[in-house]
C-alpha cells in the first residue's frame, strides 16, 4: 500500500561547514596535529637546553639477552611487584570494604559508627601521611616490613572508597528484591549472597574499574619508602644513568599500558553482567 | 483500577447476568490467621486500626477498599513485611512479632505475590523457581527442577524456563511469581494487588492461574480489586477504608446488600459510572 502523502519534504541536511569537520578524517588530523605540536615543543626545548637523548640504553632496562640468556631488567622487575603490590591491596581493600559497607548498612548503631569513623579517617588523611602512619609509626610497633607496610597502607586507603562504591550499588537493587527474597524465606545472608550482590556487581563495575587503575597509580607513592616498584625503579636507574627524560617517559607508558588493559578487560566483565 | 471504561462496562454486564451462586466452603475449621485488636502507626499516622479477623484453612478472603485504606498493609503484616505496632497476630501456629526468631520459617510456610513481581532478573525462570527450594528449604537440585517445571505447567507457561523475566510479558512474569510461590509448597497464599501492574489484556491469564489456585483448596488472601473473580473464588469479602475493617460479609451478601454507606459508595465507584 502507498504513503497516501507520498512527501515531497527532504529533511535539510547541517551546513556544509560543521559535517566537514564532524567526518572522521577531519578528527584524526586535528588530533594528529595537536600531538605533533606537543611532541615537537618537547623535543624542540630538550634541543635548546641541549639534552643529550640516549634512547638506544633504554632497552636493557626491560629485558637483557646476554650470553648467560634472556634476563628481565629493572623496569620489568619493578612493573611485577607493582602488579604485586596493588593486587594483595586491591583484594585487602575489597574484603575490608564489603565490611565497612555491610557494618554501614547492618543498621546497627554500633555498626555504622564504626564504619563512619573509620570512613573518615581514613578519607581525610593525605595517602602520603598515611603511609608514614603505617610505615614509621604502626611498623614499629607491629613489626611491619616496607612491603607489609605497603600493601596495608593502600589496602585501607582503598577500602574507605570501595565501601562507598558497594554501599552505593547495594543501595541500587530495589527494595523488591528484598521483599521477594524474605517472601521465600531467605535469610538477609541468603539474600545479600543470591539475590541483592550477583545484582549490584552491574552497579559497581564501572566505578570498581576506576578504583582499579587509581590502586595501580596510587601504589606508585610507596616509592617514598622505597619499595622497589616499578617508579623506585625509576628513580634508581636515573641515578645511575642521568636519562630523566627517556626514563620517566618509559615509565609513564607502562603505567599507561597497565590501566588501559585494565579498563578493557572489566568492560569484557561488564558485558557478561549487562542485563538480560 | 487499571480497566478501561469499555471493560467496566462489560464486567458489569457479565456481573448483572451472574447467577449469585453460593461458593462452596472447603474450610476444615482451623484458623490459620487469627488477628486480634491490631495497630500499625507509621510515627504518629494509624495505618491500621483494631483489626480482628480469622482465616480457616481453605478459606478464600478477598479484601478491597480505596487506596490507602490499610489493606496492602494488613496482609504485608501477615508475613512480616510489616510488623504491627499493638495487637496479637497468630500465623500458622506461629505468633508474629517484630524480632521474632520465627519469622523465617513462617515465610516459608505462606506464599506472597506481589504487584510488581519482584522477580530475580539475573536468574532464569527456572532459577528463580529453583532458588527458594534449594537454598531455603535444602530440597536437591533434581527434585526442585521437577517440581518447578510442574508448576510452570500449571501456571501455564511451560516453555518458559529458560528465559530471563525481562524476556516475559508482565502477565507471564506474574504467574511465574505465584509459582514461585508455589514451588515452597506453602498452605497460604497471600496476593498483594496481583493484577494492578497489569496491561488489561493480561489481567485474565492471572486471574485464570488463580481461580483455578482456588480451586485446588488453597487458602488465599487477596487484595484486590477485580470484583468479578472476588464474585468468582471468595467465601468472605472485607471492605476496609481509613485503617479498619468496616465490613465482612460472603459475596452474595456484600454485594447485593452493602451495609455501610462506605462500602456502597466503593462498590458503586469501581463497578459503576
Amino acid at each position: 500500500m502507498s504513503h497516501p502523502h507520498t512527501p515531497d519534504y527532504v529533511i535539510p541536511k547541517p551546513p556544509l561547514a560543521s559535517r566537514i569537520l564532524a567526518s572522521t578524517p577531519v578528527s584524526i588530523i586535528i588530533y594528529l596535529l595537536v600531538i605533533g605540536f606537543i611532541v615537537y615543543t618537547a623535543y624542540d626545548g630538550s634541543r635548546a637546553m641541549g639534552y643529550n637523548w640516549q634512547w638506544y640504553r633504554m632497552p636493557q632496562y626491560l629485558w637483557t639477552i646476554t650470553d648467560e640468556g634472556f634476563q628481565w631488567g629493572e623496569i620489568a622487575l619493578g612493573l611485577v611487584k607493582t602488579l604485586q603490590l596493588s593486587l594483595l591491596a586491591f583484594s585487602l581493600a575489597l574484603g575490608l570494604g564489603l565490611l565497612v559497607a555491610l557494618l554501614r548498612l547492618s543498621g546497627l548503631l554500633v555498626g555504622s559508627a564504626v564504619a563512619l569513623v573509620f570512613l573518615e579517617i581514613v578519607r581525610n588523611t593525605p595517602l602520603l601521611v598515611l603511609l608514614y602512619l603505617f610505615y614509621y609509626v604502626m611498623g614499629p610497633i607491629f613489626d611491619l616490613d616496607r612491603y607489609a607496610a605497603s600493601i596495608l597502607c593502600l589496602g585501607v586507603y582503598h577500602a574507605a572508597l570501595i565501601s562507598e562504591i558497594l554501599r552505593a550499588a547495594i543501595n541500587s537493587v530495589g527494595l523488591g528484591q528484598w521483599e521477594g527474597a524474605s517472601s521465600i524465606g531467605m535469610s538477609k545472608a541468603q539474600a545479600y549472597r543470591y539475590i541483592v550482590l550477583p545484582q549490584s556487581v552491574r552497579f559497581m563495575l564501572p566505578p570498581m574499574t576506576g578504583e582499579m587503575v587509581n590502586m595501580v597509580k596510587s601504589s606508585a607513592i610507596v616509592s617514598v619508602i622505597a619499595v622497589a616498584e616499578l617508579t623506585t625503579m625509576g628513580r634508581n636507574i636515573i641515578s645511575d644513568s642521568y636519562m630523566s627524560f627517556e626514563v620517566w617517559f618509559t615509565i609513564a607508558a607502562v603505567y599507561l599500558v597497565v590501566t588501559l588493559t585494565l579498563s578493557f578487560g572489566v568492560s569484557l566483565v561488564e558485558r557478561h553482567y549487562s542485563l538480560k | 483500577m487499571g480497566l478501561s471504561d469499555e471493560s467496566r462496562w462489560l464486567l458489569l454486564e457479565y456481573m448483572a447476568y451472574q447467577p449469585v451462586f453460593e461458593n462452596e466452603v472447603m474450610t476444615d475449621g482451623n484458623p490459620i490467621i487469627q488477628v486480634e485488636a491490631l495497630d500499625k502507626f507509621y510515627g504518629s499516622f494509624q495505618a491500621l486500626d483494631n483489626i480482628n479477623m480469622t482465616v480457616h484453612s481453605g478459606e478464600r478472603v478477598v479484601i478491597c477498599g480505596p487506596s490507602g485504606s490499610g489493606k496492602s498493609t494488613l496482609i504485608r503484616c501477615f508475613n512480616a513485611l510489616e510488623h504491627h505496632s499493638a495487637g496479637k497476630l497468630v500465623v500458622d501456629g506461629i505468633e508474629v512479632h517484630e524480632g521474632s526468631k520465627q519469622i523465617r520459617k513462617l515465610r516459608q510456610e505462606v506464599g506472597m505475590v506481589f504487584q510488581q513481581f519482584n522477580l530475580f532478573p539475573h536468574l532464569t525462570v527456572l532459577e528463580n523457581l529453583t532458588i527458594g527450594p534449594m537454598r531455603v528449604r535444602k530440597v536437591p537440585r533434581q527434585e526442585a527442577e521437577a517440581n518447578a517445571h510442574r508448576y510452570l505447567e500449571r501456571v501455564h507457561i511451560p516453555e518458559q524456563a529458560d528465559k530471563y523475566p525481562s524476556q516475559l510479558s508482565g502477565g507471564q512474569q506474574q504467574r511465574v511469581a505465584i509459582a514461585r510461590s508455589l514451588c515452597m509448597e506453602t498452605r497460604l497464599m497471600l496476593f498483594d494487588e496481583p493484577t494492578s501492574a497489569l496491561d488489561p489484556e493480561m489481567i485474565n491469564e492471572v486471574l485464570d492461574v488463580m481461580v483455578s489456585l482456588a480451586d485446588t483448596g488453597m487458602t488465599m488472601v487477596c487484595v484486590t480489586h477485580e470484583m468479578g473473580f472476588a464474585r468468582k473464588v471468595a467465601d468472605t469479602m472485607i471492605f476496609m477504608d481509613g485503617g479498619q475493617i468496616i465490613e465482612t460479609a460472603p459475596p452474595e451478601k456484600f454485594f447485593t446488600q452493602p451495609e455501610s454507606e462506605r462500602c456502597k459508595a466503593f462498590l458503586e465507584q469501581i463497578l459503576e459510572h
